[in-house]
């Protein structure tokens, strides 16, 4: 028998309710994120985001079955799998016999319905097991309370209660009492070693409708009555609407409609200016059809007229202001230690190196749309969303709508990549099904998506290091970037501690083009530039790469600092473990090896890439990827991200482009 | 509007729909048959892939009169039960991330293994090379297909 593990009391009543089901069994209400405050703040700001009492559930059927609500939405990182795996664990019940649903957007009963800064499983840990632990204690009490005995002479495994005599009691045979039970104050969690379900390869739960192609994502949503819109967008940033003639299009096959949206988004963006960055209020011309396709041809036979409304911003003119922000002084700085001014003054060598990378669209496979239906009485809104709550709350917003008249259901998504953060389509869906009154989803072409996106910015960092006797003294990073900086724990990361005199300052231009997060926020890129950077700072030093990294670290004492944000233990073993694994070092002729050590989003990472020349064109033909995220809970799926994240990696660093 | 007979997953069915309509968007649209991605509609990415007399083609990218008097399977109709050994594999390898890109995936491979039942790696990397996964789940996919040509071969 384990030793209850939980010292922190959390206060139930703002955690859990149970209540019984009408047709017999249990429903448990619970809130992952109020229970398990954690230490430091989200890396991602997400704090626009309204969150009310529960966000998950739990239901055990009196024949003992177990359907485990899914709270959050599933972009393909697999917390749709992995979340409820960890309540199914505690709660102590067979995978096999756990049955997983996509929970709708439910502002009553559910908090932080969110996929966004890889935080499911970190936010998720403490309050998931609570949860099943506390589920499971309760149907360990009734099957107690029946028996007449003490609840810790029983044990529990796979839905099975049994005592000491030998008797047995399904979850299924005392579920009704457990529901009508007191919720325990304190509860025992599994220890680690224990674990059955955590730590063990399982499949993606919608793995048979995905290779089956049943209906899944927003693309497949249908409804009754439900017609299409495609819409015309202005053919760059700065231009707006003019004037249009839609009398072709209206004489097409199929179209019913064509409407002019855009005034009920510039009405939000008076209300909500913090909006801008992802919502451009310019007038749209929507055409709505009885399909797909006939909305989209009907679209092309849209004669529009734009005209300039600010400045067209160009590739080089982008260019030209980062390089003008980096070579002037409107910084604002986010770090400073000791006296870098000083330390490049009093340097033996010096070694400055910029990096500059392009706008990056997100281009998830599914293009975006969205559902939406609306009435006097109630907004139905359907589709591929990261941010469900922000989004209902900004259609409550655009349309003057109650908040409790506002529907959301979330579909898989075809990709997220942060692009479904913003739901500037959710907002365009919903005027359009405003003006027409009809249930509709909006369906962006190939060509809207890459065109009307809310791009990666930009970005330039210039690099500076300082070194005295064989020593780096000084480091001064430079940011220049397009809308927004890095966000305020950046600065904390490696090498920061490790360099006696270190700043980080930012600057950044405000642009028409809207932008946004994309795939792991400033920390893609920046990983690029400042690991190169490392390595081009250990060629002028004479040193070997890793060396270089592995004396920094040894100089980083982060109890001192509480600012650092990861440790420098963890960071040394996986550059270890990866330079053991992949024979850094120790290839034969014409082998080249790349090197990288990161920290971001509570993970630290070391990778080596082996590379040949083929044919002058470089060729990754290996990469040895170690990561320390913490507790895996599904290896299977945690590999497939990894795999996929250095794929997307090289192809991005190699081929992405986007002007 | 034209009328036109498709067969689809061995079932005739008569759509009346303009000319220049995709394949795609009749599947989708007015067959419900909605496994059939859109990804890009220029026959660049793969997500529309379909058979047609048993080889691997575009849907996108193709009108009924294309297509008429040929037998289509789509992924819906690949197996009745998700028993074909391409999507055995699949399953085995847990292959998705997001699985947007899956069925075309899968209707791209199973056409390849018909045709080429022992195919060495370069084989399969370059039959699976026009199908693109947004979460670069390539790895998998190129395992999956070894795995189901043995199943096959």
């Amino acid at each position: 028998m384990s030793t209850p593990i939980i010292s922190k009391k959390f206060s139930r009543r703002a955690f859990m309710r149970t209540s019984s089901l009408a047709g017999g069994g249990m429903l448990i209400g619970f809130n992952l994120f109020n229970a398990c405050k954690p230490e430091a703040a989200p890396p991602v700001d997400l704090a626009s985001l309204n969150y009310n009492d529960f966000n998950a559930f739990i239901k055990i059927a009196d024949n003992g079955a177990v359907t485990i609500f899914s709270p959050n939405p599933e972009i393909g990182q697999g917390v749709k799998t992995s979340m409820p795996m960890i309540i199914a664990e505690e709660l102590d019940v067979a995978w096999k016999n756990v049955h997983v649903v996509q929970g709708v957007l439910d502002q009553e009963n559910y908090t932080r319905q969110v996929a966004g800064g890889s935080q499911s499983i970190r936010h998720g840990w403490e309050a998931l097991r609570k949860t099943g632990a506390t589920a499971r204690q309760m149907l360990v009490n009734a099957a107690a309370a029946r028996w007449g005995i003490d609840a810790s002479d029983c044990t529990t495994n796979e839905g099975v209660i049994s005592n000491a005599k030998g008797e047995t009691l399904t979850y299924g045979d005392v579920v009704n009492e457990a529901a009508a039970s007191e919720v325990p104050e304190e509860v025992t969690l599994k220890e680690i070693k224990d674990f059955k379900i955590i730590g063990t390869d399982v499949g993606n739960v919608d793995i048979d409708k995905i290779v089956t192609g049943k209906p899944l994502y927003g693309l497949d949503y249908k409804a009754e009555g439900m017609v299409y819109a495609a819409v015309v967008r202005p053919p760059a940033f700065g231009k707006k609407l003019a004037s249009y003639d839609d009398s072709a299009a209206r004489a097409m096959p199929g179209v019913i409609d064509v409407v002019k949206i855009g005034e009920k988004a510039r009405g939000l963006l008076e209300a909500q200016p913090n909006m801008s960055s992802i919502l451009s209020g310019t007038d749209k011309v929507a055409v709505i059809a009885k399909s797909t396709w006939q909305a989209m041809k009907a679209k092309e036979a849209i004669k529009a007229e734009w005209e300039d409304d600010s400045t067209i911003e160009s590739t080089e003119e982008h260019d030209k202001l980062l390089t003008d922000l980096l070579d002037g002084n409107t910084f604002e700085t986010l770090r400073e230690d000791g006296n870098v001014k000083r330390a490049f003054a009093q340097a033996d060598k010096t070694l400055e190196r910029t990096y500059e990378s392009p706008f990056l669209p997100h281009n998830c496979l599914e293009p975006m749309n969205f559902f939406a239906n609306i009435t006097d009485d109630k907004v139905h809104l359907v589709g591929p969303i990261q941010t469900p709550a922000w989004k209902a709350g900004a259609v409550a917003a655009l349309l003057g709508r109650k908040p409790e008249e506002i529907h959301l259901e979330m579909t898989r998504m075809g990709g997220g990549f942060g692009r479904r953060l913003f739901g500037d389509f959710v907002i365009e869906a919903a005027e359009i099904a405003d003006a027409i009154r009809k249930p509709v989803k909006v369906v962006y072409s190939r060509e809207d998506d890459m065109a009307d996106g809310i791009y990666r910015p930009a970005i330039k960092y210039r690099i500076k290091a300082a070194v005295k006797d064989g020593k780096v003294t000084g480091y001064h990073l430079k940011e220049a970037a397009i809308n927004s900086n890095m966000y305020g724990l950046i600065p904390n990361f490696f090498p920061a501690g490790a360099i006696e005199n270190y700043k980080v300052d930012v600057a950044k231009y405000a642009s028409s083009i809207t932008t946004g997060a994309w795939r792991a926020p400033y920390t893609n890129f920046l990983a690029f530039a400042e690991q190169s950077f490392f390595d081009e700072l250990a060629e002028m030093m004479e040193v070997d790469r890793v060396q270089l990294r592995l004396d920094l670290l040894k100089k980083v004492d982060a109890e001192a600092d509480e600012r650092i944000e990861y440790n420098p233990k963890r960071m040394e073993e996986v550059i270890k473990l990866a330079v053991d694994k992949s024979g850094w070092g120790n290839k034969g002729e014409g082998v080249y090896q790349g090197f990288v050590n990161y920290y971001c989003h509570n993970s630290h990472v070391a990778e080596v890439a082996d590379v040949v020349i083929e044919n002058g064109t470089p060729v990754v033909k290996k990469v040895t990827c170690v990561v320390d995220c913490g507790v895996v809970v599904n290896p299977l799926g945690a590999k497939n991200q990894a795999e996929g994240g250095v794929i997307d990696g090289v192809g991005h660093s190699m081929y992405g482009d986007f002007s | 509007m034209p009328t036109y007979q498709v067969k689809v997953n061995g079932v005739s069915q008569t759509v009346d729909v303009s000319e220049d309509t995709p394949l795609l968007w009749v599947l989708r649209d007015h067959l419900d048959l909605v496994g059939t991605k859109y990804g890009c509609g220029i026959a660049q990415c793969g997500a529309c892939t379909v058979h047609l007399d048993g080889k691997a083609v575009r849907s996108c990218s193709l009108t009924l009169s294309q297509v008429e008097g040929k037998e289509i399977t789509t992924i819906e109709g690949l197996s009745e039960d998700g028993s074909h050994p391409v999507q055995e594999a699949w399953k085995e390898v847990d292959v998705p991330q997001c699985g947007y890109c899956q069925a075309g995936q899968i209707m791209t491979a199973s056409a390849f293994l018909e045709s080429n039942p022992n195919p060495s790696a370069s084989e399969i990397k370059t039959a699976m090379h026009g199908n693109i996964c947004r979460c670069a789940s390539y790895q998998r996919i190129f395992k999956a297909v070894e795995i189901a040509a043995t199943k096959m071969g």
